[in-house]
């Protein structure tokens, strides 16, 4: 067991860096992983790090660790550049200069919305990295390579020449920021992934963790689905960065999210934090997946009698429009923007205007149907606890960057959508890079050939996890019978955005006798097999609801996105985040390590800017 | 959900089947027009609409499959409104604007490609309703030249421009 740390900087590993000035100076290209097994069943590599994930944080994990000389391999569910939410979302990073008094105009604020619980020392350290490590991407040959003219731009009117960029993300005028179309910056962090070095292995799923004779996270294991061959990688340290949950709510790119990356975790003695803050509901046209959208938190909307929904902040709770959408469907429009900058929004957004326009509809002149997909803890802050600035998880040779780990200390209990995940990203990533290559320097190459073991349990080994005698045969399909009745807990309005005691303690009844089915039932054919895919997805998303219902019962009080109807009130003794973990027997503690906002924060100091930055190559 | 592929602009190159992130598409065996062979596991996020070189998808918003009649199954009339690789063109991926001539083959359409009977809802899919008021609208779809003449214009740079924190 794994006992939390009291101070984010305890010193409980050597930790890789000590700020953003602290890297060393690359070499030209990481070494190549070493090819140990290439058969048409099995692929077997060794590497000094294992990055799991292909989304931003992972991407820059990876860029990190490579850039400290070590061999990485990165291992995609799907495809690097185009899985996970932020890939065809806008990217609008939230970068604040190192300067005091703009932290302070930045952070204040997200202080009062996120509920107190967020940590002002951490926040600082996030936008110092963010802020050092996004100013190196122009020199990485980010616009040279773009493939996308300025947005807005389109062949379709067969217009030349470049059309003026604007910069509407700047937080204050010539402040530097970083935004534009995700499709373009996932592929191009695909581009210098590999450019880097790195090994990136597509559709790929990663199964189970691997530890040594000690228990040390020694690499994992999975499935190449579309060549039908195990893989296994035997590496130095992991970083994980699977991403959020959103049990499969179809928001829009959100259905690889699925909670077997946190199930991992958990398997080797990781702690979650923050879990009851999962329930962040995203606004779409009506029956779409497109929620990327952040014109919705300032919006207009309609009951379904056409009277108007006042609300008070969309980024801390949108309980107003959610309760107005239990009475009927409710409307929406962009009102507040005038027509002038109407081209430009259209440009900033081409996700979103292309769903508009394919349904034919203009959402600044005309009110227009919206429900919602459940976001889960992609915009809601929940995830795995990481106790350094290393993002190490508190297991050995394990660490945790972007959305899979917990943004409560920058976010608190309001949405980090958007901004803050993106900067977090960027930090986590970057440390856990850092970190997991100086783990697997210590440690040297020969941990790699030692004998290692498998760490799965629910969803891969019958009764994984559960503490009672087989009683039923696996099932073909079980999976699917379990998936949608987890979704049926987790997806309703009714149940996850408006919370009260009888419903959760009814939820976790039935999400209990789900994890004891699953038991018998969820298991694949082969433990490494197309199968294993979906049954361990189905283990993650069962194990994610859990530990959601499961804290969410234990904060009896109303704070940011966390709406209980029986205690509809703010509770000051709760101004604490909260711990959970277990498998079968779960628990739930208050976090020794207590929320630092306002003045109770060290004064902030500007770190030294990095010696290097990278030449142009 | 991804509702066409149309055979006749397709080249095979089998990109979409190499980038879908839900591994939605199968190769052919014979090296020809890939198959939508998971449609239920298709998430909406339109990305082998944008990596499409060849224009030849078109992913319906709804996150839901479309039911039968659905104007989205039209391929003919997608094709008409130059809807198919739309997301490609927004993104500014696409280098030219599609020959005036070509029109694709509206005979053969991607939706008899699909697993399932076309419609066909899954049970895990019934926790959101449709509303027959997001039917799709034939409105006209081209408002590009508006958006151009006004693009020249940029906005004034200042602290309370709505856009910050957006897009998320």
């Amino acid at each position: 067991m794994v006992v939390p740390s009291t101070s984010p900087r305890s010193p409980s590993v050597a930790r890789a860096s000590s700020g953003p000035g602290a890297q060393r100076r690359p070499p030209r290209r990481a070494p190549r992983p070493s090819l140990v097994e290439d058969s048409a069943e099995h692929l077997h590599l060794h590497a000094d790090v294992l990055v799991i994930g292909g989304g931003p944080a992972a991407t820059w994990s990876a860029i990190a660790a490579s850039e400290q000389g070590a061999s990485v391999v990165l291992v995609d569910k799907g495809y690097c550049g185009t899985s996970g939410v932020a890939a065809t979302a806008g990217v609008g990073h939230w970068l604040v200069p190192p300067d005091a008094e703009r932290r302070d105009e930045e952070i204040t604020p997200r202080e009062e919305q996120g509920g107190y619980l967020t940590d002002r020392d951490w926040t600082n350290d996030v936008l110092d990295e963010a802020w050092y490590r996004t100013a190196l991407i122009e020199g990485w040959g980010y616009e040279r390579t773009r493939r996308s003219r300025p947005a807005g731009n389109g062949a379709r009117g067969g217009t030349t020449g470049p059309a003026p960029a604007p910069n509407p993300f700047a937080r204050r005028p010539g402040e530097r920021s970083f935004s534009g179309s995700s499709p373009d910056y996932l592929r191009f962090l695909r581009g210098k992934v590999k450019k880097n070095g790195v090994t990136v292995l597509d559709h790929s799923p990663a199964l189970e963790l691997l530890v040594d004779g000690e228990g040390v996270v020694s690499g994992a294991q999975g499935y190449q689905r579309q060549t039908g061959r195990a893989w296994r990688v035997a590496s130095g340290a992991v970083v994980l960065a699977t991403g959020g949950t959103t049990w499969k709510s179809h928001s829009l790119g959100g259905d690889v999210n699925t909670g077997e990356g946190h199930l991992m975790a958990a398997e080797v003695g990781a702690h979650l934090s923050s879990m009851e803050f999962s329930n962040f509901y995203g606004m779409v046209p009506f029956g779409t997946s497109m929620d990327k959208n952040g014109f919705f938190v300032t919006a207009s909307y309609w009951d379904h009698e056409g009277a108007p929904i006042a609300y008070e902040n969309l980024h801390k709770s949108r309980a107003e429009l959610l309760g107005a959408s239990l009475r009927g469907t409710i409307t929406a429009q962009f009102t507040q923007f005038g027509p002038e900058v109407r081209p430009t929004l259209r440009a900033a957004m081409p996700n979103f205007f292309m769903v508009t326009d394919k349904l034919g509809v203009d959402p600044f002149t005309e009110r227009f149907p919206m429900d919602w997909v459940q976001e889960g803890t992609v915009r809601g802050t929940g995830g795995i606890h990481v106790l350094d600035r290393d993002a190490w998880t508190g297991v050995p040779g394990l660490y945790a960057a972007g959305d899979v780990a917990a943004r409560d200390r920058v976010v608190g209990a309001a949405t980090g959508a958007g901004g803050p995940n993106l900067a977090w990203a960027v930090a986590s990533g970057t440390w856990s890079g850092r970190a997991a290559a100086a783990r697997a320097r210590d440690r040297g190459p020969s941990s790699r050939g030692q004998r290692l073991e498998p760490t799965g349990t629910l969803g891969l080994r019958p009764d994984g996890g559960a503490h009672r005698p087989r009683s039923a045969p696996a099932r073909e399909g079980a999976w699917r019978e379990i998936t949608a009745a987890v979704r049926d807990e987790m997806l309703p309005i009714d149940k996850s955005a408006f919370r009260h005691h009888h419903g959760l303690v009814r939820s976790l009844d039935t999400l209990d006798e789900l994890w004891d089915r699953a038991g018998t039932e969820l298991v694949p054919s082969d433990v490494r097999s197309a199968d294993a895919i979906r049954t361990r997805e189905t283990a993650g998303m069962l194990a994610m609801a859990r530990w959601a219902d499961r804290t969410a019962l234990h904060r009896t009080e109303t704070r940011g996105m966390h709406t209980r109807t029986d205690f509809p009130d703010t509770d000051p003794r709760q101004a604490r985040r909260l711990l959970t973990g277990g498998l079968r027997d779960l628990w739930v503690l208050p976090d020794p390590e207590p929320p630092v906002t306002g003045d109770a924060a060290a004064p902030y100091a500007a770190p030294t800017p990095p010696t290097w930055t990278e030449e142009a190559s | 959900m991804i509702e066409i592929l149309n055979a006749a602009r397709c080249t095979s190159c089998d990109i979409c089947v190499r980038i879908c992130p839900t591994n939605v598409f199968e190769p052919a065996a014979d090296g020809g027009v890939p198959t939508i062979a998971r449609h239920s596991d298709c998430q909406t996020c339109f990305q082998c609409e944008a990596y499409c070189p060849e224009d030849a998808i078109f992913v319906s918003p709804s996150r839901t499959p479309e039911p039968a009649g659905s104007p989205f199954l039209d391929e003919a009339d997608l094709l008409d409104r130059d809807l198919l690789g739309l997301y490609r063109d927004r993104v500014g991926w696409r280098r030219t604007s599609r020959r005036q001539d070509d029109t694709g083959d509206a005979r053969t359409t991607g939706a008899a490609t699909r697993d399932g009977a076309p419609g066909e809802v899954l049970a895990s899919d019934v926790d959101y309703h449709r509303a027959a008021a997001l039917a799709p609208a034939t409105a006209p779809l081209d408002r590009t030249s508006d958006d151009r003449a006004s693009l020249d214009r940029t906005p004034p740079d200042s602290t309370t421009n709505p856009l910050q924190g957006a897009p998320s």
